[in-house]
């Protein structure tokens, strides 16, 4: 592998001190960035390693707010009793990432961070109003992705933590790809003590994760698959490759958000 | 260079490793333990499958220094001299393996598997938890068969 140095610090404060003194990436479970550092798409001098910093765990419920810190991994996530029972399909969407080695190491600040246009938090972040909080300030989910593997984080920028606005109910629908196993089109559809309904795709979209706006309008009206007859996605906003076309994604990323609405409150996986 | 110490199947080691060393290096190169494999070294085919503070982890796509400070568990640990451990001879006696490759990996992948579910298991719930772990020669039916031998075993121990 590329040479780099390791770092371990204890506190917020010296881990942006040592990224802003040079070239630097973070790294928690590492199971994005050591893969592009193999694949040479990364060489940082500095890898910053986030896990022992204790502002960074922790998951508790209050006042209506799910708060999970960012260095919890997968399996954290999946296994904490406090989430199963606010938001079951958040743990259930955990416990589906990867496989179980994966998801003792990965963790939730990483993936959204790195904002894959086929990674699962996202979906659930944007559904369930989350807030996500930095070293610096807090963001709104509908702020924070801003495109392919882009965020609203500045350079040298640590998310510490993030909170879901707990829903009455909440869907998780994917539908896998049969050989890499990320999602192929895959929704969370939450729904609201206020009547409001908030519906995200992700692992579709040629822009990355997305709200489904008009949906959501047609779900707060009546809250059944059979309200999103006649709504559909637009293929000119989907991904097009090898795995499907823009058109498939289009039909796909609608099964899921109708699935997600038909098994709401549990995660369901696809194949 | 960093001075990595971990425990090793009960065995403190220290070594000093370049910072990008990863665990599966240390292990087989520092340690030449190389009963944990790389198979495809892109955390994908669960060759490299080793315990780190009790959980299973990838060897390939973590840092030695990650891992530092550590207790680490291999393939080698797990039986106590020369009588096989309760999965390696179910793995034997179901013919869980042929080349042998993907094997110690996943054992340690089902001696997790079989911890979280407290023994527990059915058919579909291992052939979920193998999602990690490829084999290119059994088509998994023995090696499911193979876990769930050893995970009865274990529940039967617990009575």
């Amino acid at each position: 592998m590329h040479p780099t140095t390791y770092h371990r610090p204890l506190t917020l404060k010296a881990a942006a001190a040592i990224h802003a003194a040079g070239d630097s990436a973070y790294i928690a479970g590492g199971h994005t960035i050591l893969p592009a550092i193999k694949q040479r798409l990364a060489a940082p001098e500095n890898l910053i390693d986030l896990r022992h910093i204790p502002e960074l765990t922790g998951i508790h419920a209050e006042g209506g707010l799910l708060s999970i810190g960012a260095a919890m991994s997968h399996a954290h996530v999946a296994a904490s009793a406090v989430v199963r029972s606010a938001i079951p399909a958040l743990a259930g969407l955990a416990g589906s990432i990867g496989d179980p080695m994966v998801r003792h190491l990965g963790t939730i600040g990483g993936s959204v961070a790195n904002n894959d246009p086929a990674a699962d938090y996202p979906s659930a972040l944007l559904a369930l109003g989350a807030t996500v909080f930095t070293d610096r300030r807090s963001l709104k989910a509908d702020d924070f992705f801003t495109g392919l593997y882009a965020s609203a984080l500045d350079a040298g920028e640590i998310v510490t933590r993030i909170t879901f606005s707990v829903p009455v109910s909440a869907g998780y629908a994917k539908f896998r790809n049969p050989a890499s196993r990320y999602a192929m089109a895959a929704a969370f559809v939450a729904r609201f003590a206020d009547g409001s309904v908030r519906a995200a795709v992700t692992g579709a979209g040629n822009r990355g994760v997305f709200r489904a706006t008009a949906m959501e309008a047609a779900l707060r009206q009546s809250f059944s698959t059979d309200a999103l007859r006649g709504l559909a996605f637009e293929a000119g906003d989907m991904m097009s490759d090898i795995h499907g076309s823009a058109e498939y994604r289009a039909h796909l990323a609608k099964v899921m958000v109708q699935r997600a609405v038909q098994f709401t409150g549990e995660a369901r996986i696809f194949k | 260079m960093t001075s990595v110490q971990l425990t090793v199947n009960g065995k403190l080691s220290t070594a000093e490793v370049d910072d990008q060393t990863l665990l599966v290096e240390f292990l087989r190169d520092k340690l030449r333990l190389t009963g944990t494999h790389v198979g495809c070294d892109t955390s994908q085919c669960g060759a490299c499958v080793v315990h780190v503070d009790g959980l299973a982890v990838k060897s390939c796509t973590m840092l030695a220094a990650q891992a530092n400070g550590a207790s680490v568990l291999t393939i080698e640990g797990l039986s106590g001299g020369d009588e096989l451990h309760p999965l390696q001879a179910a793995f034997r006696k179901h013919h869980g393996l042929q080349c042998g490759y993907c094997t110690p990996g996943m054992i340690m992948c089902a001696l997790d598997m079989i911890r979280r579910h407290d023994g527990k298991l059915d058919a579909t719930t291992v052939r979920e938890e193998l999602e990690g772990n490829i084999c290119r020669c059994t088509g998994y039916q023995n090696i499911v068969a193979a876990i769930l031998d050893a995970a009865a075993a274990t529940r039967a121990l617990q009575v």
